[in-house]
Protein backbone atom coordinates (compact mmCIF):
# COMPACT_ATOMS: atom_id res chain seq x y z
CA UNK A 1 0.00 0.00 0.00
CA UNK A 2 1.41 3.66 -1.11
CA UNK A 3 2.39 5.65 2.21
CA UNK A 4 -0.20 8.79 2.75
CA UNK A 5 3.44 10.83 3.65
CA UNK A 6 7.12 10.03 3.10
CA UNK A 7 9.13 10.00 6.26
CA UNK A 8 10.77 12.53 7.77
CA UNK A 9 12.90 13.75 11.18
CA UNK A 10 10.76 17.01 11.17
CA UNK A 11 7.84 17.20 13.71
CA UNK A 12 4.54 18.72 13.90
CA UNK A 13 2.88 16.84 10.79
CA UNK A 14 -0.39 15.35 12.17
CA UNK A 15 -0.39 19.04 14.55
CA UNK A 16 -0.31 21.51 11.73
CA UNK A 17 -2.23 19.53 8.95
CA UNK A 18 -5.04 18.50 11.51
CA UNK A 19 -5.07 22.57 12.69
CA UNK A 20 -5.17 23.47 8.51
CA UNK A 21 -7.61 21.08 7.36
CA UNK A 22 -10.02 22.22 10.80
CA UNK A 23 -9.52 25.46 10.32
CA UNK A 24 -10.34 25.44 6.68
CA UNK A 25 -12.96 23.40 7.00
CA UNK A 26 -15.29 25.27 9.78
CA UNK A 27 -14.37 28.75 8.19
CA UNK A 28 -14.51 27.94 4.36
CA UNK A 29 -16.30 24.30 3.37
CA UNK A 30 -18.87 24.35 6.19
CA UNK A 31 -20.08 27.30 5.14
CA UNK A 32 -19.74 26.85 1.57
CA UNK A 33 -21.32 23.65 1.40
CA UNK A 34 -24.15 24.24 4.10
CA UNK A 35 -24.52 27.36 2.08
CA UNK A 36 -25.24 26.28 -0.90
CA UNK A 37 -27.36 23.18 0.11
CA UNK A 38 -30.28 25.72 0.44
CA UNK A 39 -30.18 26.67 -3.46
CA UNK A 40 -30.94 23.17 -4.01
CA UNK A 41 -34.05 23.08 -1.67
CA UNK A 42 -35.63 24.85 -4.65
CA UNK A 43 -37.38 22.54 -7.22
CA UNK A 44 -35.59 22.00 -10.38
CA UNK A 45 -38.38 24.55 -12.36
CA UNK A 46 -38.27 27.38 -9.12
CA UNK A 47 -34.44 27.20 -9.26
CA UNK A 48 -34.07 27.34 -13.01
CA UNK A 49 -36.90 30.61 -12.98
CA UNK A 50 -34.70 32.36 -10.47
CA UNK A 51 -32.00 32.18 -11.86
CA UNK A 52 -32.72 33.09 -15.69
CA UNK A 53 -35.46 36.14 -14.72
CA UNK A 54 -34.81 38.78 -17.27
CA UNK A 55 -33.25 40.88 -14.64
CA UNK A 56 -30.94 38.66 -13.51
CA UNK A 57 -30.13 37.62 -16.61
CA UNK A 58 -29.09 41.37 -17.32
CA UNK A 59 -26.82 41.73 -14.08
CA UNK A 60 -25.01 38.47 -15.46
CA UNK A 61 -24.30 40.58 -18.70
CA UNK A 62 -23.36 43.78 -17.37
CA UNK A 63 -21.13 41.86 -14.59
CA UNK A 64 -19.46 39.81 -17.02
CA UNK A 65 -18.79 42.22 -19.97
CA UNK A 66 -18.06 44.67 -17.96
CA UNK A 67 -15.01 42.94 -16.00
CA UNK A 68 -14.16 41.28 -19.32
CA UNK A 69 -13.69 45.00 -20.89
CA UNK A 70 -12.26 46.17 -17.55
CA UNK A 71 -9.70 43.36 -17.35
CA UNK A 72 -8.89 43.52 -21.54
CA UNK A 73 -7.98 47.68 -21.04
CA UNK A 74 -5.57 46.80 -18.10
CA UNK A 75 -4.09 44.16 -20.33
CA UNK A 76 -3.14 46.34 -23.00
CA UNK A 77 -2.54 49.42 -20.50
CA UNK A 78 -1.17 47.15 -17.87
CA UNK A 79 1.50 46.44 -20.28
CA UNK A 80 2.77 49.89 -21.37
CA UNK A 81 2.78 50.76 -17.66
CA UNK A 82 5.30 47.34 -16.98
CA UNK A 83 7.24 48.32 -20.15
CA UNK A 84 7.53 51.69 -18.82
CA UNK A 85 8.36 50.77 -15.46
CA UNK A 86 11.12 48.46 -16.48
CA UNK A 87 12.78 49.34 -19.32
CA UNK A 88 12.68 53.55 -18.81
CA UNK A 89 13.71 55.96 -16.60
CA UNK A 90 12.22 58.54 -15.13
CA UNK A 91 11.67 61.31 -11.93
CA UNK A 92 9.29 59.42 -9.42
CA UNK A 93 9.43 55.97 -10.82
CA UNK A 94 9.85 54.02 -7.47
CA UNK A 95 7.04 55.98 -6.23
CA UNK A 96 4.94 55.19 -9.12
CA UNK A 97 6.41 52.07 -8.98
CA UNK A 98 5.16 51.68 -5.44
CA UNK A 99 1.72 53.13 -5.79
CA UNK A 100 0.53 50.68 -8.36
CA UNK A 101 -0.31 48.56 -5.68
CA UNK A 102 -2.90 51.08 -4.45
CA UNK A 103 -6.21 49.73 -5.80
CA UNK A 104 -4.85 46.30 -3.55
CA UNK A 105 -4.32 48.39 -0.61
CA UNK A 106 -7.46 50.87 -0.59
CA UNK A 107 -10.77 49.99 1.33
CA UNK A 108 -12.81 49.14 -2.05
CA UNK A 109 -15.54 51.70 -0.71
CA UNK A 110 -13.28 54.17 -0.64
CA UNK A 111 -12.46 54.09 -4.05
CA UNK A 112 -16.25 53.90 -4.88
CA UNK A 113 -17.09 57.17 -3.39
CA UNK A 114 -14.17 58.59 -4.61
CA UNK A 115 -14.73 57.35 -8.63
CA UNK A 116 -18.39 58.16 -8.31
CA UNK A 117 -16.81 62.10 -7.36
CA UNK A 118 -14.61 62.46 -9.87
CA UNK A 119 -16.45 60.76 -12.86
CA UNK A 120 -20.18 62.48 -12.31
CA UNK A 121 -21.32 65.05 -14.57
CA UNK A 122 -19.43 68.10 -12.70
CA UNK A 123 -16.77 66.03 -11.65
CA UNK A 124 -13.13 66.56 -12.27
CA UNK A 125 -12.51 64.42 -14.58
CA UNK A 126 -16.56 63.76 -15.39
CA UNK A 127 -16.99 67.37 -16.20
CA UNK A 128 -14.29 66.50 -19.37
CA UNK A 129 -16.74 63.75 -20.68
CA UNK A 130 -19.78 65.34 -20.24
CA UNK A 131 -18.34 68.21 -22.99
CA UNK A 132 -17.94 64.97 -25.00
CA UNK A 133 -21.72 64.12 -24.76
CA UNK A 134 -20.22 60.75 -22.38
CA UNK A 135 -21.96 60.10 -19.22
CA UNK A 136 -19.91 58.57 -17.25
CA UNK A 137 -21.24 57.44 -13.51
CA UNK A 138 -24.30 56.41 -13.07
CA UNK A 139 -23.82 54.62 -16.29
CA UNK A 140 -22.35 50.58 -17.74
CA UNK A 141 -18.93 52.80 -18.35
CA UNK A 142 -18.97 53.89 -14.64
CA UNK A 143 -18.96 50.43 -13.94
CA UNK A 144 -16.24 49.34 -16.24
CA UNK A 145 -13.98 51.99 -14.49
CA UNK A 146 -14.63 50.94 -11.32
CA UNK A 147 -13.37 47.51 -12.19
CA UNK A 148 -10.56 49.39 -13.80
CA UNK A 149 -9.02 50.89 -11.01
CA UNK A 150 -9.95 47.76 -8.83
CA UNK A 151 -7.76 45.65 -11.12
CA UNK A 152 -5.08 47.46 -11.99
CA UNK A 153 -2.54 45.92 -10.09
CA UNK A 154 -3.08 42.45 -11.67
CA UNK A 155 -1.53 42.54 -15.10
CA UNK A 156 1.67 45.24 -14.12
CA UNK A 157 2.64 42.76 -11.92
CA UNK A 158 2.50 39.51 -13.39
CA UNK A 159 4.04 41.13 -16.30
CA UNK A 160 6.95 43.28 -14.52
CA UNK A 161 8.77 40.15 -13.23
CA UNK A 162 9.05 38.15 -16.14
CA UNK A 163 10.21 41.72 -18.42
CA UNK A 164 12.83 42.08 -15.76
CA UNK A 165 14.07 38.28 -16.31
CA UNK A 166 14.29 38.48 -20.38
CA UNK A 167 17.85 38.24 -21.22
CA UNK A 168 19.30 41.14 -23.63
CA UNK A 169 21.24 38.66 -25.57
CA UNK A 170 18.29 37.04 -27.10
CA UNK A 171 17.11 40.68 -28.64
CA UNK A 172 20.70 41.89 -29.46
CA UNK A 173 20.62 38.37 -31.82
CA UNK A 174 17.67 39.21 -33.02
CA UNK A 175 18.64 42.78 -33.98
CA UNK A 176 21.69 41.67 -35.07
CA UNK A 177 20.15 39.28 -37.74
CA UNK A 178 18.32 42.46 -38.70
CA UNK A 179 14.95 42.43 -37.43
CA UNK A 180 13.83 45.95 -36.24
CA UNK A 181 11.95 46.68 -33.32
CA UNK A 182 8.75 46.05 -33.69
CA UNK A 183 9.86 42.64 -35.38
CA UNK A 184 11.72 42.08 -32.01
CA UNK A 185 8.54 43.20 -30.06
CA UNK A 186 6.10 40.74 -32.16
CA UNK A 187 8.52 37.71 -32.43
CA UNK A 188 10.55 37.84 -29.59
CA UNK A 189 9.19 39.68 -26.28
CA UNK A 190 5.97 39.33 -27.11
CA UNK A 191 5.99 35.48 -27.00
CA UNK A 192 7.29 35.72 -24.20
CA UNK A 193 5.31 37.66 -21.69
CA UNK A 194 2.63 35.82 -23.29
CA UNK A 195 1.45 33.58 -20.07
CA UNK A 196 2.13 36.23 -17.71
CA UNK A 197 0.17 38.52 -19.78
CA UNK A 198 -2.67 35.69 -19.74
CA UNK A 199 -2.69 35.12 -16.30
CA UNK A 200 -2.42 38.97 -15.40
CA UNK A 201 -5.71 39.32 -17.44
CA UNK A 202 -7.67 36.27 -15.75
CA UNK A 203 -6.32 37.25 -11.78
CA UNK A 204 -7.68 40.86 -13.20
CA UNK A 205 -10.80 39.11 -14.37
CA UNK A 206 -11.78 37.19 -11.55
CA UNK A 207 -11.46 39.96 -9.02
CA UNK A 208 -14.02 41.91 -11.23
CA UNK A 209 -16.82 39.62 -11.57
CA UNK A 210 -16.98 39.45 -7.62
CA UNK A 211 -16.25 42.84 -6.98
CA UNK A 212 -19.06 44.82 -4.83
CA UNK A 213 -17.51 47.86 -2.79
CA UNK A 214 -16.40 50.27 -5.92
CA UNK A 215 -19.02 49.47 -8.09
CA UNK A 216 -22.13 50.24 -6.24
CA UNK A 217 -21.71 54.20 -5.57
CA UNK A 218 -20.44 54.54 -9.28
CA UNK A 219 -22.97 52.41 -11.18
CA UNK A 220 -26.63 53.94 -10.40
CA UNK A 221 -27.80 50.48 -9.69
CA UNK A 222 -30.80 50.64 -12.26
CA UNK A 223 -32.18 47.08 -12.82
CA UNK A 224 -32.11 46.05 -16.39
CA UNK A 225 -29.59 48.64 -16.76
CA UNK A 226 -26.11 49.06 -14.26
CA UNK A 227 -27.05 46.64 -11.61
CA UNK A 228 -24.31 43.72 -11.14
CA UNK A 229 -25.02 40.65 -9.70
CA UNK A 230 -23.54 40.99 -6.40
CA UNK A 231 -25.77 43.53 -5.71
CA UNK A 232 -28.62 41.54 -6.83
CA UNK A 233 -27.85 39.12 -4.15
CA UNK A 234 -27.41 41.62 -1.91
CA UNK A 235 -30.67 43.03 -2.56
CA UNK A 236 -32.51 39.47 -2.53
CA UNK A 237 -30.80 39.01 0.81
CA UNK A 238 -32.70 42.25 2.15
CA UNK A 239 -35.81 41.07 1.37
CA UNK A 240 -35.12 37.76 2.96
CA UNK A 241 -35.05 35.18 -0.47
CA UNK A 242 -32.55 33.30 0.63
CA UNK A 243 -32.99 30.42 -1.54
CA UNK A 244 -33.23 32.45 -4.60
CA UNK A 245 -29.78 34.78 -3.32
CA UNK A 246 -28.09 31.40 -2.50
CA UNK A 247 -29.51 30.14 -6.63
CA UNK A 248 -27.69 33.00 -7.80
CA UNK A 249 -24.84 32.83 -6.14
CA UNK A 250 -24.29 29.38 -7.32
CA UNK A 251 -24.90 30.54 -11.06
CA UNK A 252 -22.15 33.16 -10.42
CA UNK A 253 -19.68 30.77 -8.92
CA UNK A 254 -20.07 28.31 -11.84
CA UNK A 255 -20.14 30.47 -14.56
CA UNK A 256 -16.83 32.48 -13.08
CA UNK A 257 -15.23 28.78 -12.38
CA UNK A 258 -16.33 27.66 -15.95
CA UNK A 259 -14.44 30.91 -17.48
CA UNK A 260 -11.37 30.75 -15.63
CA UNK A 261 -11.35 26.96 -16.91
CA UNK A 262 -11.52 28.07 -20.65
CA UNK A 263 -8.82 30.45 -20.12
CA UNK A 264 -6.95 28.85 -18.54
CA UNK A 265 -7.35 25.51 -20.99
CA UNK A 266 -6.75 28.30 -23.67
CA UNK A 267 -3.30 29.03 -22.18
CA UNK A 268 -2.10 25.19 -22.10
CA UNK A 269 -3.63 25.27 -25.56
CA UNK A 270 -1.53 27.92 -26.82
CA UNK A 271 1.69 26.54 -25.22
CA UNK A 272 1.13 23.15 -26.95
CA UNK A 273 0.56 24.71 -29.78
CA UNK A 274 3.77 27.24 -29.55
CA UNK A 275 5.29 23.99 -28.59
CA UNK A 276 4.91 22.57 -31.99
CA UNK A 277 5.50 25.60 -34.40
CA UNK A 278 8.97 25.60 -32.64
CA UNK A 279 9.48 21.67 -33.20
CA UNK A 280 8.98 21.65 -36.59
CA UNK B 1 21.44 57.38 -25.96
CA UNK B 2 19.31 59.06 -23.22
CA UNK B 3 19.32 55.83 -20.84
CA UNK B 4 21.01 56.77 -17.58
CA UNK B 5 20.07 53.59 -16.05
CA UNK B 6 21.20 50.68 -18.64
CA UNK B 7 23.30 50.83 -21.16
CA UNK B 8 21.10 49.66 -24.51
CA UNK B 9 22.88 49.12 -27.89
CA UNK B 10 21.11 51.40 -30.09
CA UNK B 11 19.92 48.90 -32.57
CA UNK B 12 17.65 47.19 -29.29
CA UNK B 13 16.08 49.69 -28.59
CA UNK B 14 12.86 51.96 -29.64
CA UNK B 15 12.72 55.12 -31.66
CA UNK B 16 12.62 58.18 -29.15
CA UNK B 17 8.97 59.08 -29.95
CA UNK B 18 7.96 55.50 -29.35
CA UNK B 19 9.06 55.80 -26.25
CA UNK B 20 8.19 59.46 -24.80
CA UNK B 21 4.75 57.99 -26.37
CA UNK B 22 3.90 55.03 -24.37
CA UNK B 23 5.88 56.89 -21.54
CA UNK B 24 3.19 59.80 -22.23
CA UNK B 25 -0.03 56.76 -22.38
CA UNK B 26 1.14 54.85 -18.87
CA UNK B 27 1.54 58.42 -16.97
CA UNK B 28 -1.84 59.92 -18.06
CA UNK B 29 -3.95 56.46 -17.71
CA UNK B 30 -2.05 56.06 -13.79
CA UNK B 31 -2.91 59.85 -13.62
CA UNK B 32 -6.10 59.04 -14.34
CA UNK B 33 -6.93 56.34 -12.65
CA UNK B 34 -4.53 56.53 -9.42
CA UNK B 35 -3.17 59.72 -8.75
CA UNK B 36 -6.36 61.73 -9.31
CA UNK B 37 -8.22 59.61 -7.55
CA UNK B 38 -5.33 59.75 -4.22
CA UNK B 39 -5.86 63.58 -3.85
CA UNK B 40 -9.40 63.60 -4.71
CA UNK B 41 -9.78 62.07 -1.06
CA UNK B 42 -7.98 64.67 0.60
CA UNK B 43 -9.45 67.48 -1.25
CA UNK B 44 -12.47 66.31 -0.81
CA UNK B 45 -12.33 65.67 2.86
CA UNK B 46 -10.64 69.05 3.78
CA UNK B 47 -12.52 71.06 1.36
CA UNK B 48 -15.32 72.04 4.10
CA UNK B 49 -12.31 73.17 6.47
CA UNK B 50 -10.45 70.79 9.26
CA UNK B 51 -13.22 71.90 11.76
CA UNK B 52 -15.63 69.78 9.76
CA UNK B 53 -12.82 67.13 9.20
CA UNK B 54 -12.33 66.96 12.98
CA UNK B 55 -15.97 66.66 14.00
CA UNK B 56 -16.23 64.02 11.65
CA UNK B 57 -13.09 62.01 12.94
CA UNK B 58 -14.02 62.22 16.08
CA UNK B 59 -17.84 61.75 15.73
CA UNK B 60 -18.77 58.99 18.55
CA UNK B 61 -20.47 56.99 15.91
CA UNK B 62 -17.19 57.14 13.49
CA UNK B 63 -14.93 56.27 16.88
CA UNK B 64 -17.34 53.30 17.13
CA UNK B 65 -16.63 52.42 13.70
CA UNK B 66 -12.67 52.43 13.78
CA UNK B 67 -12.80 50.35 17.21
CA UNK B 68 -15.07 47.63 15.96
CA UNK B 69 -12.49 47.74 12.34
CA UNK B 70 -9.14 47.49 14.95
CA UNK B 71 -11.01 44.55 16.63
CA UNK B 72 -12.50 42.83 14.06
CA UNK B 73 -8.63 42.74 12.40
CA UNK B 74 -6.80 42.48 15.70
CA UNK B 75 -8.82 38.86 15.91
CA UNK B 76 -8.66 38.17 11.95
CA UNK B 77 -4.86 38.78 11.71
CA UNK B 78 -3.38 36.55 14.41
CA UNK B 79 -5.97 33.96 13.52
CA UNK B 80 -4.82 33.83 9.61
CA UNK B 81 -1.30 34.18 10.83
CA UNK B 82 -1.48 30.87 13.02
CA UNK B 83 -3.46 29.11 10.17
CA UNK B 84 -0.59 30.41 7.58
CA UNK B 85 2.31 29.70 9.44
CA UNK B 86 0.82 25.90 9.86
CA UNK B 87 -0.46 25.39 6.64
CA UNK B 88 2.81 26.71 5.41
CA UNK B 89 5.05 24.05 7.40
CA UNK B 90 2.91 20.87 6.99
CA UNK B 91 2.55 21.79 2.94
CA UNK B 92 6.79 23.08 2.66
CA UNK B 93 8.33 20.58 4.90
CA UNK B 94 6.24 16.98 4.26
CA UNK B 95 5.62 15.17 1.14
CA UNK B 96 1.80 13.88 0.83
CA UNK B 97 -0.61 12.82 -1.02
CA UNK B 98 -3.42 15.58 -2.29
CA UNK B 99 -1.34 18.58 -1.21
CA UNK B 100 -1.71 20.23 -4.69
CA UNK B 101 -5.30 20.08 -4.25
CA UNK B 102 -4.65 21.33 -0.71
CA UNK B 103 -3.32 24.57 -1.89
CA UNK B 104 -5.71 25.41 -4.49
CA UNK B 105 -8.09 24.66 -1.62
CA UNK B 106 -6.29 27.32 0.77
CA UNK B 107 -7.26 30.01 -2.54
CA UNK B 108 -10.25 29.16 -2.54
CA UNK B 109 -11.64 32.46 -0.66
CA UNK B 110 -9.98 34.39 -3.47
CA UNK B 111 -12.42 33.26 -6.05
CA UNK B 112 -15.49 33.46 -3.98
CA UNK B 113 -17.33 36.83 -4.72
CA UNK B 114 -17.04 38.89 -1.04
CA UNK B 115 -20.55 39.38 -1.30
CA UNK B 116 -21.09 35.29 -1.43
CA UNK B 117 -18.77 34.78 1.62
CA UNK B 118 -20.90 36.97 3.09
CA UNK B 119 -24.85 35.65 2.28
CA UNK B 120 -22.80 31.92 3.13
CA UNK B 121 -22.92 32.91 7.07
CA UNK B 122 -26.48 34.13 6.97
CA UNK B 123 -27.65 31.07 5.32
CA UNK B 124 -25.74 29.12 7.94
CA UNK B 125 -26.42 31.63 10.96
CA UNK B 126 -29.23 34.04 9.96
CA UNK B 127 -32.67 33.48 11.77
CA UNK B 128 -33.85 31.81 8.81
CA UNK B 129 -30.69 29.97 8.16
CA UNK B 130 -29.31 26.14 9.70
CA UNK B 131 -28.73 27.16 12.77
CA UNK B 132 -31.10 29.71 13.21
CA UNK B 133 -33.48 28.49 15.08
CA UNK B 134 -31.13 26.76 17.27
CA UNK B 135 -29.33 30.22 17.95
CA UNK B 136 -32.31 32.09 18.80
CA UNK B 137 -33.01 29.65 21.28
CA UNK B 138 -30.44 29.78 23.30
CA UNK B 139 -29.83 33.64 22.52
CA UNK B 140 -26.99 34.21 20.98
CA UNK B 141 -26.48 36.15 17.70
CA UNK B 142 -23.96 36.15 14.94
CA UNK B 143 -25.50 37.64 12.11
CA UNK B 144 -26.36 42.04 12.57
CA UNK B 145 -23.86 41.53 15.51
CA UNK B 146 -20.09 41.17 16.03
CA UNK B 147 -18.97 37.73 15.47
CA UNK B 148 -21.00 37.74 12.41
CA UNK B 149 -18.42 40.80 11.32
CA UNK B 150 -15.17 38.41 12.60
CA UNK B 151 -16.15 35.74 10.92
CA UNK B 152 -16.81 37.30 7.71
CA UNK B 153 -13.41 39.04 7.59
CA UNK B 154 -11.70 35.93 8.74
CA UNK B 155 -13.36 34.22 5.16
CA UNK B 156 -11.61 36.90 3.12
CA UNK B 157 -8.68 37.06 4.31
CA UNK B 158 -7.73 33.23 5.10
CA UNK B 159 -4.95 33.06 2.19
CA UNK B 160 -2.88 36.29 2.78
CA UNK B 161 -0.07 34.68 5.10
CA UNK B 162 -0.33 31.20 4.13
CA UNK B 163 0.33 32.17 0.42
CA UNK B 164 3.04 34.53 1.01
CA UNK B 165 4.74 31.63 3.27
CA UNK B 166 3.87 28.14 1.55
CA UNK B 167 6.44 29.21 -1.82
CA UNK B 168 8.68 30.77 0.45
CA UNK B 169 9.54 27.80 3.06
CA UNK B 170 9.20 25.58 -0.10
CA UNK B 171 12.11 26.85 -1.92
CA UNK B 172 14.38 27.25 1.03
CA UNK B 173 13.85 23.10 1.75
CA UNK B 174 14.37 21.55 4.82
CA UNK B 175 18.44 20.86 5.41
CA UNK B 176 18.84 23.84 8.72
CA UNK B 177 15.84 22.29 10.11
CA UNK B 178 16.92 18.74 9.47
CA UNK B 179 20.38 19.66 10.97
CA UNK B 180 19.42 21.04 13.84
CA UNK B 181 16.97 18.26 15.02
CA UNK B 182 19.55 15.64 14.65
CA UNK B 183 21.99 18.15 16.67
CA UNK B 184 19.26 17.55 18.64
CA UNK B 185 17.23 20.24 19.38
CA UNK B 186 13.49 19.71 20.00
CA UNK B 187 11.00 20.49 17.52
CA UNK B 188 9.99 23.77 18.79
CA UNK B 189 13.16 25.35 19.62
CA UNK B 190 13.93 24.43 16.12
CA UNK B 191 10.75 26.41 14.41
CA UNK B 192 12.20 29.57 16.77
CA UNK B 193 15.38 29.44 15.92
CA UNK B 194 15.57 28.25 12.39
CA UNK B 195 12.64 28.34 10.72
CA UNK B 196 10.97 31.32 12.12
CA UNK B 197 13.96 33.72 11.37
CA UNK B 198 14.19 32.35 8.09
CA UNK B 199 10.64 33.40 7.13
CA UNK B 200 10.00 36.55 9.13
CA UNK B 201 10.12 39.30 6.24
CA UNK B 202 7.35 36.49 4.24
CA UNK B 203 5.44 36.68 7.36
CA UNK B 204 5.63 40.30 8.27
CA UNK B 205 4.99 40.81 4.21
CA UNK B 206 2.04 38.46 4.54
CA UNK B 207 0.56 39.99 7.70
CA UNK B 208 0.55 43.18 5.83
CA UNK B 209 -1.76 42.27 3.51
CA UNK B 210 -3.84 40.60 5.16
CA UNK B 211 -4.16 44.00 7.54
CA UNK B 212 -4.64 45.91 4.77
CA UNK B 213 -7.66 43.74 3.68
CA UNK B 214 -9.18 43.10 7.19
CA UNK B 215 -9.52 46.87 7.75
CA UNK B 216 -10.99 47.24 4.33
CA UNK B 217 -13.49 44.53 3.21
CA UNK B 218 -16.81 46.04 2.25
CA UNK B 219 -18.98 43.38 0.50
CA UNK B 220 -18.60 40.60 2.82
CA UNK B 221 -19.30 42.64 5.96
CA UNK B 222 -21.71 44.68 4.76
CA UNK B 223 -23.84 41.57 3.78
CA UNK B 224 -23.66 40.59 7.98
CA UNK B 225 -23.62 43.51 9.79
CA UNK B 226 -26.99 45.13 9.89
CA UNK B 227 -25.86 48.45 9.32
CA UNK B 228 -26.53 49.35 13.31
CA UNK B 229 -24.65 52.28 13.93
CA UNK B 230 -22.39 52.17 16.77
CA UNK B 231 -22.62 48.31 17.42
CA UNK B 232 -21.83 46.86 13.87
CA UNK B 233 -20.50 49.62 11.49
CA UNK B 234 -17.34 49.19 10.88
CA UNK B 235 -14.96 52.11 9.24
CA UNK B 236 -16.19 51.59 5.16
CA UNK B 237 -19.44 50.77 6.45
CA UNK B 238 -19.70 54.40 8.12
CA UNK B 239 -18.33 56.05 4.93
CA UNK B 240 -21.08 54.06 2.84
CA UNK B 241 -24.08 55.65 5.47
CA UNK B 242 -22.64 59.22 5.16
CA UNK B 243 -21.90 59.01 1.42
CA UNK B 244 -25.70 58.11 1.17
CA UNK B 245 -26.84 60.75 3.71
CA UNK B 246 -25.16 63.31 1.57
CA UNK B 247 -22.56 64.10 4.18
CA UNK B 248 -19.84 64.19 1.51
CA UNK B 249 -17.07 65.68 3.78
CA UNK B 250 -17.85 63.74 6.54
CA UNK B 251 -17.74 60.63 4.43
CA UNK B 252 -14.70 61.66 3.10
CA UNK B 253 -12.87 62.11 6.08
CA UNK B 254 -13.14 59.04 7.44
CA UNK B 255 -12.37 57.67 3.63
CA UNK B 256 -9.30 59.86 4.23
CA UNK B 257 -8.17 57.83 7.55
CA UNK B 258 -8.46 54.25 5.74
CA UNK B 259 -6.70 55.80 2.79
CA UNK B 260 -4.05 56.83 4.80
CA UNK B 261 -3.80 53.64 6.62
CA UNK B 262 -3.44 51.96 2.77
CA UNK B 263 -0.61 54.28 2.34
CA UNK B 264 1.47 53.14 5.27
CA UNK B 265 0.53 49.67 4.59
CA UNK B 266 2.14 50.32 0.87
CA UNK B 267 5.07 52.16 2.67
CA UNK B 268 5.50 48.96 4.94
CA UNK B 269 5.18 46.54 2.06
CA UNK B 270 8.09 48.74 0.04
CA UNK B 271 10.80 48.60 3.14
CA UNK B 272 9.93 44.77 3.62
CA UNK B 273 10.72 43.94 -0.24
CA UNK B 274 14.02 45.68 0.11
CA UNK B 275 14.90 44.12 3.63
CA UNK B 276 14.06 40.55 1.59
CA UNK B 277 16.15 41.44 -0.91
CA UNK B 278 18.77 42.41 1.04
CA UNK B 279 18.34 39.08 3.12
CA UNK B 280 18.57 36.79 0.43
CA UNK B 281 21.68 38.98 -1.45
CA UNK B 282 23.76 38.63 1.97
CA UNK B 283 22.88 35.15 2.00
CA UNK B 284 23.62 34.51 -1.27
CA UNK B 285 27.24 36.27 -0.42
CA UNK B 286 27.62 33.67 1.93
CA UNK B 287 27.44 30.69 -0.39
CA UNK B 288 29.29 32.42 -3.28
CA UNK B 289 32.94 31.46 -2.11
Amino acid sequence: MPRFRQPSVLPGFGLTLGFTLAYLGFIVFIPLALGFAQAFELSFAEFWRTVTAPRVVASYQLTFGAAFLAAAFNALLGLIVAWVLVRYSFPGKRLVDALVDLPFALPTAVAGITLATLYSSNGWIGQYFKLLGIKVAFTPLGVVVALVFISLPFVVRTVQPVLEDLEPEVEEAAASLGANRWQIFRRVIFPALRPALLTGFTLAFARAVGEYGSVIFIAGNLPMVSEITSLLIVSKLEQYDYRGAAAVSVVLLVLSFLLLLVINLLQRWGRIRQGWEQAS
Amino acid sequence: MSQATRVTPQASAEPVWVRRTLLTVALLFLTLFLFIPLLAVFYEALRKGLGVYLAAVIDPYALAAIRLTLLSAAIAVPLNLLFGVAAAWAIAKFEFHGKSVLITLIDLPFAVSPVIAGLLYVLLFGAHGWLGPWLGAHDLQIIFAVPGIVLATVFVTVPFVARELIPLLQAQGSEEEEAALVLGASGWLTFWRITLPNMQWGLLYGVVLCTARAMGEFGAVSVVSGHIRGLTNTLPLHVEILYNEYQFAAAFACASLLTLLALVMLALKVAIERRAVRQRQAALAVEAP
